[in-house]
């Protein structure tokens, strides 16, 4: 029971941010305070998190790949798997702690203290004002951070394919094979899953804060309840998602 | 200790300001902008549970135009849920409430009627300032085309309740009863035909409750706008109510003036109004 009205609620929350998304040029202003927010609160561990799985990739299938003569295709191994899956997952987990908890907290604790209700009676509704922003940034803000954790995880991946002994190769080679392999269609294939990872995060967040009742205790249970939710979500969906890209011949 | 001495004077400051209108002060600007149409409500036996919780049980009360009626109920009476259904946060199982002959939950109401609400947690928006919290009904539903009458009519409601100085400053930072007062700023802003007050003194100091209830009769007298207040502060009720309403058990035991409440025969009402030590 309570599975479908979760449901149900996620997905009349969907629909009725997307319906007041045609107010989304009039709150410019909020959907820009909160890129600024994202972006504040995610490039920087982003980057760091982006140079050493890079690095990590290089480092597991380097010495394998050596092993078979086959050490020439480390920045394409590492440039497709970043572009298709590593990227878009690592940025999903990153904004659903960072931002998605943040998002969470603040909701709840403004459903806990009569904010939305104090909203409802100045007749201003609390999806156009808090969630509609929250829901075109955080979308438009995912893919952009695929491509900047992208880049920079090739980036660490070169640099560990270069120093490290047992790979040895030069940065042209390693660039070389990676331009080869990581086409426009595998790159779309990244983004089209964080978009749609924007969603799922932004959602869930803010109709778990949205539905806090109780005090502060709740506020904190919801936080952890809407990142696991998130979680669960964005590595089901991914599957199905590949599955349908599979399928549209886009992967 | 600082913001003690300035709420302090804030009191002392707030008749003056409110009632120099012909002297040009800025809070002349918000009297004049309201133009009180002074509404009428009718609550027609409404009836509300929570499971099996009978929270209002047949609730009728009549208020006139430009009354100023205290609700007072000990805790747990359904005050507040009572006031969540006047401004229609909730809807009632059964019954209706009618402001000025309009049911509140025709889907049009919202176009002819507006109800302010100054809550008992104040409700502020922590990510904006004072000034920004004020403005907010005004800015989000474009009453102003120009910025500067905006900002008059924003500076001459916290003038009304004597914060004028705290325009940026961030609610964080205001004690409880600064808190109360711009968030009974930012409902008159709204221009309302009816403010409801949940618990407008609560966990306020004896000056602090003053100046409260200093404010309610200032928009008594001087607005003529429709109040309702829920309390259990009984000073407060006998200062500045027109007629006071006995909240027991979901259902108004006795409505009456407050002379009519204090010689009150019945039980209830003599139990809950009796000083608390004697």
């Amino acid at each position: 029971m309570g599975f479908f009205r979760i449901t149900g609620g996620l997905l009349g929350l969907l629909m009725e941010t997307l319906y007041w998304c045609k107010a989304s040029f009039s709150n410019s202003d909020k959907v820009f305070a909160q890129l600024y927010i994202i972006g504040n609160q995610t490039l920087p561990v982003g980057a760091l998190i982006a140079l050493f799985s890079g690095g990590v990739l290089a480092l597991q299938a380097g010495p394998t790949l050596a092993q078979f003569g086959l050490e020439e295709n480390v920045g394409g191994l590492v440039g497709l798997s970043l572009v298709k899956e590593i990227g878009p997952i690592m940025a999903s987990i990153l904004i659903a702690g960072r931002v998605g908890s943040a998002m969470t907290a603040e909701l709840a604790s403004m459903s806990v203290y009569e904010e939305i209700d104090a909203l409802k009676t100045m007749d201003i509704n609390p999806v156009r004002y808090l969630v509609m922003p929250r829901f075109i940034a955080m979308v438009l803000a995912l893919p952009i951070l695929v491509i900047y954790m992208d880049v920079i995880g090739w980036f660490g991946g070169g640099i560990v394919s270069v120093v490290n002994p047992e790979v040895h190769l030069s940065f042209d080679v390693y660039y070389r094979n990676l331009s080869e392999l990581v086409d426009f269609t595998a790159v779309m294939n990244g983004l089209i899953k964080a978009m749609f990872f924007g969603i799922i995060i932004s959602i869930v967040c803010c109709y778990v804060g949205l539905k806090t009742k109780g005090g502060p205790r709740e506020i904190g249970s919801s936080v952890t309840k809407a990142v696991v939710m998130s979680f669960v979500l964005v590595l089901v969906s991914d599957y199905y998602i590949t599955r349908i890209l599979l399928f549209l011949n886009l992967d | 200790m600082e913001q003690k001495l300035q709420e302090q004077n804030t009191n002392d400051n707030l008749l003056s300001t409110i009632t120099s209108k012909e002297g040009g002060s800025s809070a002349s600007v918000l009297l004049d902008y309201l133009k009180c149409a002074s509404v009428g409500v009718k609550i027609d036996n409404i009836k509300r549970s929570f499971g099996d919780n009978y929270v209002l049980r047949g609730l009728a009360l009549d208020i006139q135009p430009g009354e100023t009626v205290v609700i007072l109920g000990k805790s747990g009476s359904g005050k507040s849920v009572l006031m969540r259904h006047i401004i229609g946060l909730e809807c009632p199982d059964a019954g209706h409430i009618y402001v000025a002959g309009e049911d509140i939950n025709n889907p049009d109401f919202k176009k002819n009627h507006v109800i302010a609400m100054v809550f008992q947690s104040s409700a502020l928006f922590n990510s904006l300032s004072v000034s920004e919290n004020v403005a907010l009904y005004l800015r989000e539903h474009k009453i102003f085309a120009d910025e500067s009458e905006l900002k008059q009519i924003v500076s001459s409601a916290l003038d009304i309740v004597g914060l004028r100085d705290k325009d940026d400053v961030m609610p964080s930072q205001l004690s409880g009863g600064m808190k109360r007062r711009v968030a009974a700023a930012r409902a008159l802003v709204m221009n309302p035909d009816i403010i409801l007050f949940d618990e407008p003194t609560a966990g306020l100091d004896p000056m602090m409750t003053r100046t409260m209830g200093d404010l309610i009769c200032d928009l008594k007298n001087k607005v003529e706008i429709t109040q309702i207040i829920v309390t259990h502060d009984i000073d407060l009720a006998f200062y500045v109510a027109d007629r006071i309403a006995i909240l027991n058990e979901g259902r108004i035991l006795e409505v009456g003036t407050p002379e009519q409440i204090r010689a009150s025969v019945n039980s209830a009402t003599i139990d809950f109004i009796k000083p608390q030590f004697e």
